[in-house]
Formats: C-alpha cells, sequence, structure tokens
C-alpha cells in the first residue's frame, strides 16, 4: 500500500516538474522579441485589442460594450461593442484588475504584451489533460512538451502578439478535453463545464465554429458506428443546450446560432440523438425483433426530416446560407472570384508544403503514426481525435492560418506515436521497472528542455547521448532510442531556430543587419506615428491603406477612414479607388471623405518588401470590384502583362496616386555611389517617373528611412490661386487720387448724389 | 392499424408496471415541462415572435429543462447503473441542480 503511495507521488511530481518546465520553456522561447526590442505590441490586429483593452480598463466594461468608435472608419464610425470577441480585452482587463487589487501595480501594456506567452502554458497543460484522456500520461507528457515549443503555435503567441488566437487555442483545447471527460463518464456536470469553457471560446475567437461542427460530427459518427450510449446522450443534449444558450449571450454572436447554417449540424445532430433516444427507449421496454428495422427507418426518418427542415427554412430565408468565408473553406478558389479582400490577406492563402515542416518539423511525420495507433486502437474519445486530426489536416491545408487549429491535434498525436514507441523500447529491456515509460518521457523531455534553453551546446549534448547509448549495447533497440533522441533535439533547435529568426519581430520595429553583423534599429513605424500625433490636429482624418488603420489609432489616435476591421468593402474599395487612380481624381474622392492626410509606406530605400506598392494590386482588384468602370486591373500592367514601375511601366501606373506619392522627390534620391539616382531596392529598377510635382498634395513628412510617407492634402484654395513670388507681384492702385492739398482745404465726396429738384436722390454710376 | 394500438397498450401496461415511481414522478414533470414548452411555441406562433430572445430564452429553457430532466432520469434508472460509473443518484441530482442554475442565470440574462 506504501509502495503504491510512494510511486504515485512519485509520477505525480514528475508530471508536476514537466509540466512546469514546459510552461517556463514554452514563455520564455516566446520573449526574443521583448528581449531584442521591448515590451511592446506587435503587428496589427493586437494594436486593436490592445486600444480597446485600455479603452475597457479606464472607461469600465459597460461602456466598453457600447463603445461607439467615432475614429475608425470615418465617416461611418464603428461599434465597437457589438463588433469584438470581447473575450481577450476581458481576460486582461480581469487579470489587471486582479493584479492591481493586490496593490501590483503594473501598466495594462505589460499584460497584454505578455498574456498569450501565460496562456502558452495553460494550453499546455490542457493538452497534456487531453492527450491523458486518449491514450496515457506519458503521451500527455510529450503532448505537452510539443505544444510548448512548436512554431506553428508559437507564430500567434510570442510575446506582444495580443490577439485573440492566443487565448482561442488555450479555450480550445480544454473544451475538447472537458468533452472527453464528459462522454468519458455522461455526466451532467462535465458536460456543464464543457459548455461553459465553450462559452469563453465564443467570446474569444470567431474559431468556435470549428468545436461546435466537431463535436456533433463526432457524435454524428458515433450514432453511425452504432456506439450510441446514454452517456453520450446526457453530455451531448447538456452542452449543446447550455452552449447554445450561452453563446447568444456574445453580443457579436448574437441570433447567428440559430440563424446560420454554420451551427445548423449541431441542431440537426441534437434532434437525431434524441430521437435515437426515444427508438432506444421504446426498444428497452418492448424488445421487439421488429425494432431493429423500425429504429434504422425511424432514425433515418429523423435524419431526414432533420435535413428538408434547414433545407427548406434556408430557402424561406430564415437561415442565412452559408457566409462566404466558409466558402472558400470548401472552394478554394472562390475567395479569389468574390471576395479579393479575403484573398488579399496572406494568411488566408493555401499553405505549401514547406510552411508544414516549416511549423511542425519533425511531427508532421510522426503524426500519421499516432493517427494510425489511435485507429487501431478505437474507443469513443479516439475517433473524436481522429475526425479532429483529418478536418484540421484539410483546413490548414486551405489556409495558411488555420494551421493553428492543426498544430495542436499534431503535438497530442506525435505524443501518442512517441509514447507508444518508447513503451515498445524501453519496457522490454528492464521489466522489473514497472512504469518506466514515465520516467523516460520525462528523461526526454527534460533533455529537450535542456537543449532547449541553451541551444548553443547541440553538438555536445549529441555526443553525450550517443556515447551513454553505446555504453548500453548495439542493438536495435538503442540505435531507435537514440535517433529518437536526435529528432527530438533537432525538433526542439528547429523551433528555437524558427521562433527566433521568423515568429520574433514584431514588424513595427525593424532590424537590419549591416555586413559585419551589427544591428540597426528602423524605428520609423513609430516616427510617422507619433509626428502624428504631435503635429497634427486632433480631429484630423487620415487616409491610408486599411493594413495600416488599427496602428494609427492606436498608436497616433488619429481617426483612420479603413481599418483592419474589414467589415465594409465598398469602403476599403473607395480608398482603394483613390490610391489608383490620378490625382485630381483622386482628389475629389479624398474631398468628398475629408481627407487631411495621407500615409503611404514605402519600402524603396531600405528594401522593405511589405510596402504599399507591392500590396498596390490588391487595391486595384479591391478598387475594380466595387468600381469596374473607372479601374481596370488591365491597366496597370504593361503590354506583356507585368508589373513595374520602371520606365516600361504602364502610364495609367507612373500617375496613379500612390505612385507618385511613394516616388516623390525620389528621383533626387541617389541611395549609393553604384546605382543611379531614383534606384528602387525592392523592386530592383530605376523608377519610370522621376520627375514630377504634386498640385493636390504636400509632402508633410517622411521618416529616416523614408519607411512612411505623410501627405497633406491641401485646401481648395491653396492651389487654385497659384503663388506668385513677391517680386512679380502687382499690387493695383486705386484710380482715385485724393484731391485735398493744400490750396483747397475743402473736400469732395466721391460719386455724391446730385439734387435735382422734384427727383429722388439717385446714386451716379 | 390494430397492430400499432396493440403495441401502444402493451406499451402502457409495460410502463405502468415496471417503472419506478421516482422514474415517474420525473416523467410527470416532462409531461408537464412537454406542455409549458407547446403553450409557449403556440403563443409564439399566434402573437408572434417580437421580442425574439424573450421567446427564445422561454423556449430554450423549457427545451433545456427537459433535456436535463431526462439526463437526470437515465442517471437515476437502477437499469443504466452499469453505463454510469461512479454517478449515484445524488450525484446525479447534485449535477442537475448545478446545471439548473448555470441554465437559470443564463436565462436571466438573456430574457432581457
Amino acid at each position: 500500500m506504501l509502495k503504491i503511495n510512494t510511486k504515485t507521488g512519485l509520477s505525480s511530481l514528475i508530471i508536476f516538474t514537466v509540466l512546469l518546465l514546459a510552461w517556463v520553456a514554452g514563455f520564455s522561447s516566446r520573449l526574443f522579441a521583448v528581449i531584442r526590442f521591448e515590451s511592446i505590441i506587435h503587428e496589427f490586429d493586437p494594436w486593436f485589442n490592445y486600444r480597446a483593452t485600455a479603452y475597457m480598463v479606464e472607461n469600465g466594461f459597460y461602456k466598453f460594450l457600447n463603445w461607439f468608435d467615432e475614429r475608425a472608419w470615418y465617416p461611418l464610425g464603428r461599434i465597437v461593442g457589438g463588433t469584438v470577441y470581447p473575450g481577450l480585452m476581458i481576460t486582461s482587463g480581469s487579470i489587471h484588475y486582479i493584479l492591481h487589487l493586490l496593490n501590483i501595480d503594473i501598466h495594462i501594456r505589460d499584460i497584454c504584451v505578455f498574456l498569450a506567452p501565460v496562456f502558452s502554458g495553460l494550453t499546455a497543460i490542457s493538452t497534456y489533460l487531453l492527450t491523458k484522456e486518449l491514450w496515457s500520461a506519458g503521451a500527455g507528457l510529450f503532448a505537452a512538451c510539443f505544444i510548448a515549443i512548436v512554431p506553428g503555435y508559437i507564430s500567434r503567441s510570442v510575446a506582444g502578439s495580443y490577439d485573440n488566437e492566443g487565448i482561442a487555442i488555450f479555450a480550445l483545447q480544454f473544451t475538447y478535453f472537458l468533452w472527453l471527460k464528459s462522454v468519458k463518464t455522461g455526466s451532467i456536470f462535465w458536460a456543464c463545464m464543457t459548455a461553459l469553457s465553450y462559452f469563453y471560446m465564443v467570446s474569444a475567437w470567431g474559431g468556435y465554429v470549428f468545436i461546435i461542427n466537431l463535436i456533433p460530427l463526432h457524435v454524428f459518427v458515433l450514432l453511425l458506428m452504432g456506439r450510441y450510449s446514454n452517456r453520450l446522450f446526457t453530455s451531448y443534449t447538456t452542452f449543446y443546450i447550455l452552449g447554445l444558450l450561452l453563446s447568444m449571450q456574445i453580443p457579436f454572436v448574437g441570433f447567428q446560432p440559430i440563424r446560420t447554417s454554420e451551427h445548423m449540424a449541431a441542431s440537426g445532430v441534437f434532434a437525431l440523438i434524441i430521437a435515437v433516444a426515444a427508438l432506444k427507449y421504446l426498444q428497452t421496454m418492448l424488445s421487439k425483433s421488429e425494432f431493429k428495422s423500425l429504429f434504422i427507418v425511424g432514425a433515418l426518418v429523423a435524419a431526414a426530416v432533420v435535413f428538408l427542415a434547414v433545407v427548406v427554412l434556408t430557402y424561406a430565408g430564415y437561415i442565412a446560407p452559408w457566409s462566404g468565408r466558409f466558402y472558400s473553406l470548401w472552394d478554394t478558389g472562390y475567395a479569389k472570384i468574390h471576395i479579393p479582400i479575403i484573398a488579399s490577406v496572406s494568411e488566408h492563402q493555401p499553405t505549401t508544403w514547406f510552411s508544414f515542416f516549416f511549423d511542425l518539423h519533425v511531427l508532421v511525420t510522426t503524426f500519421p503514426a499516432g493517427l494510425w495507433y489511435c485507429i487501431k486502437n478505437i474507443n469513443d474519445e479516439r475517433v473524436f481525435v481522429v475526425l479532429y486530426a483529418l478536418s484540421a489536416v484539410y483546413f490548414a491545408g486551405v489556409m495558411v492560418r488555420l494551421m493553428l487549429t492543426l498544430t495542436p491535434v499534431v503535438c497530442m498525436l506525435s505524443g501518442v506515436a512517441f509514447s507508444v514507441l518508447l513503451d515498445l523500447f524501453l519496457r522490454e529491456e528492464d521489466t522489473h521497472r514497472s512504469g518506466d515509460s514515465d520516467v523516460d518521457d520525462e528523461q526526454t523531455t527534460s533533455s529537450n528542455r535542456r537543449l532547449y534553453d541553451k541551444a548553443g551546446r547541440v553538438p555536445k549534448m549529441k555526443h553525450e547521448q550517443v556515447r551513454e547509448s553505446d555504453g548500453i549495447g548495439a542493438n536495435i533497440r538503442s540505435i531507435i532510442i537514440v535517433v529518437m533522441l536526435l529528432l527530438l533535439m533537432l525538433f526542439a533547435v528547429h523551433c528555437t531556430w524558427v521562433t527566433s529568426n521568423a515568429y520574433s519581430s514584431p514588424s513595427i520595429v525593424l532590424a537590419s543587419y549591416g555586413n559585419d553583423g551589427s544591428r540597426q534599429i528602423l524605428d520609423d513605424f513609430r516616427e510617422a506615428y507619433y509626428w502624428l500625433s504631435q503635429n497634427t490636429d486632433d480631429n484630423a482624418r487620415v487616409m491610408s491603406w486599411w493594413d495600416y488603420g488599427y496602428q494609427i489609432a492606436g498608436m497616433a489616435n488619429r481617426t483612420t477612414l479603413v481599418d483592419n476591421n474589414t467589415w465594409n468593402n465598398s469602403h476599403i474599395a473607395l480608398v482603394g479607388k483613390a490610391m489608383s487612380s490620378n490625382e485630381s481624381a483622386a482628389y475629389d474622392i479624398m474631398t468628398s471623405l475629408d481627407v487631411d492626410y495621407v500615409l503611404v509606406i514605402f519600402g524603396g530605400v531600405i528594401g522593405y518588401s511589405g510596402d504599399d506598392i507591392n500590396k498596390f494590386l490588391w487595391m486595384v482588384r479591391i478598387a475594380e470590384g466595387e468600381h469596374p468602370k473607372d479601374i481596370r486591373e488591365g491597366d496597370y500592367f504593361t503590354e506583356h502583362g507585368e508589373f513595374r514601375v520602371d520606365s516600361e511601366g504602364s502610364p495609367t501606373l507612373l500617375n496613379c496616386l500612390m505612385y507618385k506619392l511613394s516616388y516623390y522627390r525620389f528621383g533626387e534620391l541617389k541611395l549609393d555611389y553604384r546605382s543611379p539616382s531614383g534606384f528602387d531596392r525592392t523592386r530592383g529598377a530605376v523608377i519610370g517617373n522621376k520627375d514630377f510635382t504634386l498640385t493636390y498634395l504636400e509632402e508633410a513628412y517622411t521618416t529616416e528611412h523614408w519607411l512612411v510617407r505623410i501627405y497633406r492634402v491641401k485646401k481648395p484654395h491653396e492651389f487654385n490661386r497659384p503663388r506668385i513670388p513677391f517680386s512679380n507681384r502687382v499690387v493695383k492702385s486705386q484710380s482715385f487720387i485724393s484731391k485735398k492739398n493744400t490750396k483747397r482745404k475743402k473736400g469732395t465726396i466721391k460719386n455724391k448724389p446730385v439734387i435735382v429738384k422734384g427727383k429722388k436722390l439717385l446714386k451716379q454710376a | 392499424m390494430s397492430k400499432t394500438t396493440a403495441v401502444i397498450s402493451k406499451f402502457y401496461k409495460e410502463y405502468t408496471s415496471k417503472t419506478p415511481k421516482k422514474l415517474k414522478i420525473i416523467d410527470a414533470y416532462l409531461f408537464y415541462i412537454v406542455l409549458t414548452g407547446i403553450v409557449q411555441f403556440g403563443y409564439c406562433l399566434l402573437v408572434g415572435t417580437f421580442p425574439f430572445n424573450s421567446f427564445l430564452s422561454g423556449f430554450i429553457s423549457c427545451v433545456s429543462s427537459f433535456v436535463l430532466a431526462v439526463c437526470l432520469r437515465l442517471q437515476v434508472n437502477p437499469e443504466n447503473k452499469n453505463q454510469f460509473h461512479g454517478i449515484s443518484p445524488e450525484r446525479g441530482f447534485a449535477d442537475f441542480i448545478f446545471a439548473h442554475v448555470i441554465l437559470h442565470l443564463v436565462i436571466m440574462n438573456f430574457i432581457g
């Protein structure tokens, strides 16, 4: 008895240590950006989330829910409270509140910056729990360590990347864990917890649709496999009805759960499972042989009725059909044709094979093995993970962004695969030590850890491992174990490398490396936004492409026309039209929109490839979608169908507003001795239109490396009367000369009315 | 037709003889909930769904009370004892109460 106690105590200590180490490693590897740069919010969307959080902390929750932001989408404005998933803001707001109750005086920005790394630890724990439900504690520990450092998840959760996904993956994993728990036990309590966790997920991320489709799919497949049980009934019905009700509490979701097709599968399965349960009940009461056929017929009829009802309601208009974003998941070409604004975002592109390897490394090969083991030893929970894996693989193939949903399941199944392998190759060796798989897990993971924290010592570690195993004996088993350990080490090295090189750039502060390896910080974005906030009127309206809307609002606190919440396509198209038409046509649009300043991003000086000229074709496409008469994409290409900015570029392109704003005065600039003046480094060409002036705008500010250029839109009186040099000015002299002199003291009145008797006084002309 | 009536009468006989009293009480409760749901739905058909959230919260609270009571019935039923490991009738009832607390807090928030 005592022995068992010490053993369980030991294993729980190991589990605790590994999870703690996973948390610490996951947290610290996400800090590259903070250490290299500073504690700063990254990219685009996080700036809005930060701004909204700051607003909520300042004004309270209810004001936040009713917040009408008149500084965005000028002149329309945006109802922020009703168009945002508030989970993120509430989470960090409540952390801020609790810390302040404890008199820990921390700025809300720091909470926002460090929220995602902290939640990655929670994700690791919930992944452990989920995998433990599926397979074993050892596999769970593997999975937890994998998810802590896997690049596919780090890409969305580095410090400073304050976005919904950071907390949503935790909520996703935790909901799935609770769901499996409730399916296993059939307890109402766990189903309620699942619903609550689902509620948190709904409040945090639009990806909750994945849950509300995957869980019904699981139930449906279980029903088809004839694995119906009363436990399934209790867990699903309780989860569904509570989850439905809870999800409608989020203002942004509203009545969608009963109105849109994305949610209909869940209610269909709900009706189906009730029908099945009723039939089963009748079967137990009557126990007749005909009941089997009756049961199948009844289930089929119920399914058909539900399906027909959904179709009819959709046609009748009660249920909205699938939204465009969901169509683009089934038909990858759909977005490109119908919704260019979705296709224009780089993370909505189909995934390449390279990025699977880049984000998952060795896991991408071990994951099918884990899947195989799950299918081989199938039970209710493993059906779930198989479905999860299959659907996530499909979605990850469609969109780069959905790599994020694939990553957790890949980690889990790889954990299963590694754990099974270790079990196979270690347990036979010393059978007297039962339960050593846990110990071995711990060894490998801790070697992961050690390696992870000090990646510089990799070669030494490899040799050590090889020598150790040589001591045991050169049989197949030890070779396999060594190979596996090497794989895991390479994985850890790869993860560190990817995190540090690819995913830790804040993208508002750029770093460039000189030939001698020295690092230069290019802080042009903040320079420009600071200039805007200090030198422009408080109500000035800044026009820029939508990518920079959130940053302008967050850092410069100025009104923007369009921003990253791309809810109004035609407004964006209008801005795109202004950018892609010539100066005078653009001026009309800009005056109609009350634009005061125009901001463009120009990377030609430093060779920054994400600038507005490179995004320009999307502006043209989006503008063409709404204004096909004025803007045609073909006009911006050369005769050979190329997009080029040099002298062979199409004249429409060389005279459009975006071109002029980007290259204004650039023709005079000589970057270095070898290249000619006006040489664009990003596109490697000498610009085609060097010598031009701006009539309707004037340059207001250009940052140090020309990365951000701000122009002021002139008022009509400033260019309607051309400025005349002082020497050329002729001042009109008045024709009337005073006759008042010393001879005649009496003055005269000009145009004095002449009085004629009998007539009214008339002014002489 | 006569066959189905025979089946139904047999069902009724089986039900009255075999079902424990506890479950009969739950069944009566279920019947009451169904009646409430029908009344609400009929009202909505006749008068309209104008405060949509109120209608929804009323109707969904009916559906969920029904579902939860069915779950409770399944867990309490001695025939299903081997399917629900570690869930005694008392535990089942506590879970039922817990779910109802959550449910009605949300309903009160939603009803407007």
